[in-house]
């Protein structure tokens, strides 16, 4: 049971990304793969200023920060260098991978006695309960403030960017600013899965990223295919959905490990999950 | 109002497949002037909008709006004065948003885009009352995605798009061409009425002159990237729809 607890947990963490690949993959139409290395780099930023004795909180802003900038610069590189965005992604990614090891100066930080997000905070007595509270809290929280700024004039803008954009260019929306804030925001909220699973698995390691754009990519499949399926219109819930793809996505993990699948072949486990996800609507379709 | 000086535009330059859609092109609109455009498929029509809306920067020539040099202002800020209806219905608006996310959109065209929740009732009961006046019965379904709509139905909502913020120009690229006949009609004179109403300067692209007959105080037929007529609004009246068949006549 406890198991299953914990991939909630994890779940729950990395909604954040999965939110993050919501607005860059279905809203802007944008394959980034900056994701993997914002958020090591969320990790990374987290586990020096935890160390140096920072209070949990106060990271948020430095981690939204750091991600928001790697967003951008991929941004600018797609946008106004006129590069392929999943190439304008690679470049960033790679390019920060130098920088998260930099950064930790080793390959890998682990986090035990420090007071973290999860110990600062107390809702229940039990751990486990205390840190599924505190993940649910903080989601809510997030897709809170997102389904109400995409609700906003602004909003209804970014949305319609990666719908027409001959339509908003002639609406006076400069669609290649709001590719780099898109890309940001996505980045930022990346960057926030990294301070989050640090501070859950008391660690941070330079290649926890590797792959990880994958997991939210699932998640945001998984939520796409509920979100049609249901027929869902309004903003909120489709967020909700979003987030409980990545739930799921962590619960189906969990149970390949309790059947007893190396926990080695976990990342071809996840791909072959992600072709399934992607499959199963196809199949449908040419029934 | 819209002032177009020596316009040339050539796409793929030095390429095997260089096109000049315009070449040399001079044309004055003044305030409230609502002109009519016919001409051949592939004539520079489109184009011609599309340099005055600053989608496509001109090769050479410049272009003045009101007064105000705009020939390298980006599309985005030329958005202030203009308003358009793309020849293709599926532009113009945003497929999967609904339409009342579109009409908020059309609604802040000249304004920024802030992070306040616009849509409220009076917001919504202004878009019901407007749709109402197409009569297709669009106004009951305000929350439904734009895209589950046909092409001709996203043509109408277009047009009344171009009017919810302040717009001084209208540009309608062949805004009835994907409608049935009697939604066609519609298009037309509810364009029509609402560039008297509003007090519009417009130019309306058409391949059916017996609309170009019809709207319009002034007409242009354009070819191979020129204007070759430029009839008067007494011309115009006098003008037998026969004589405008011979034009394309080769
Ligand atoms: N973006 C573009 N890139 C390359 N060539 C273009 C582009 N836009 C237009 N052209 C070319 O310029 C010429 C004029 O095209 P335009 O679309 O203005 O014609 P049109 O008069 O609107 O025709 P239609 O009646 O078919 O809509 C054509 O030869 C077209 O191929
Ligand atoms: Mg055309």
């Amino acid at each position: 049971m406890e198991f299953y607890l914990t991939a909630l947990v994890l779940g729950l963490c990395l909604a954040s990304m999965s939110l993050g690949i919501f607005i860059s993959m279905k809203i802007f139409r944008i394959p980034d793969i900056t994701t993997d290395g914002s958020y090591t780099l969320g990790a990374v930023l987290t586990a020096i200023l935890l160390t140096h004795h920072c209070s949990a909180m106060l990271i948020i802003p430095a981690v939204l920060l750091a991600g928001a900038l790697a967003g951008m610069v991929t941004g600018i590189i797609h946008t106004f260098v006129k590069i392929d965005a999943l190439l304008s992604g690679i470049l960033v990614m790679t390019a920060l991978y130098s920088i998260n090891l930099t950064l930790l100066g080793r390959s890998n930080l682990p986090l035990l006695d420090v007071q973290n997000i999860f110990s600062s905070l107390t809702f229940f007595s039990a751990s486990v309960f205390n840190n599924l509270a505190l993940g649910f809290v903080f989601i809510s929280l997030i897709t809170g403030i997102m389904a109400y700024l995409l609700r906003t004039d602004f909003g209804i803008a970014m949305r319609a960017t990666g719908n027409s954009e001959p339509m908003t260019r002639a609406l006076g929306i400069n669609n290649n600013k709001m590719k780099v804030i898109g890309l940001a925001m996505a980045n930022a909220l990346t960057a926030l899965s990294g301070y989050l699973v640090a501070q859950y698995q008391n660690f941070t390691d330079i290649n926890m990223g590797i792959g990880i754009v994958i997991t939210g990519l699932g998640s945001v499949l998984i939520g796409e295919a509920l979100i049609k399926w249901w027929n869902i219109r309004s903003i909120l819930w489709q967020l909700v959905v979003v987030v409980s793809g990545s739930i799921l996505f962590q619960l189906v993990l969990a149970f390949t490990l309790s059947i007893g699948v190396d926990p080695n072949l976990l990342k071809l486990v996840t791909a072959a999950f992600v072709l399934l996800i992607v499959l199963i609507p196809r199949l449908k379709k040419s029934e | 109002m819209i002032e177009l000086q020596n316009i040339s535009k050539v796409f793929h330059k030095g390429q095997v497949n260089e096109v000049c859609a315009l070449t040399d092109l001079f044309l004055t609109i003044q305030k409230e002037e609502f002109v009519s455009v016919v001409g051949a498929n592939g004539s520079g029509k489109t184009t011609l909008l599309n340099i005055i809306s600053g989608a496509v920067l001109p090769s050479s020539g410049r272009i003045r709006i009101t007064e105000t040099d705009v020939t390298r202002l980006p599309e985005y800020k030329r958005s202030r004065w203009i308003a358009r209806v793309f020849q293709d219905p599926l532009k113009g608006t945003a497929s999967e948003l609904s339409i009342l996310d579109n009409f908020r959109l059309a609604a802040i065209r000249t304004q920024p885009k802030n992070l306040i929740i616009g849509i409220n009732d009076v917001f919504k009961k202004k878009v019901r009352d407007s749709i109402a006046t197409l009569g297709m019965g669009l106004e009951n379904k305000l929350e439904q995605a734009i895209g589950t709509l046909s092409g001709g139905q996203r043509q109408a909502l277009t047009l009344l798009m171009s009017v919810m913020d302040d717009t001084q120009i209208l540009l309608l690229d062949e805004p009835s061409a994907a409608l049935d006949p009697r939604s066609a009609t519609l298009i037309l004179k509810t364009a029509s009425e609402l560039i008297s109403q509003y007090k519009l300067t417009a130019i309306l692209i058409t391949h059916n002159l017996k609309e170009a007959q019809l709207y319009g105080n002034r007409l242009l037929q354009m070819s191979e990237g020129k204007i070759v007529r430029d009839v008067s609004e007494e011309e115009k009246k006098r003008l037998p729809l026969s004589e405008m068949y011979a034009w394309f006549d080769i």
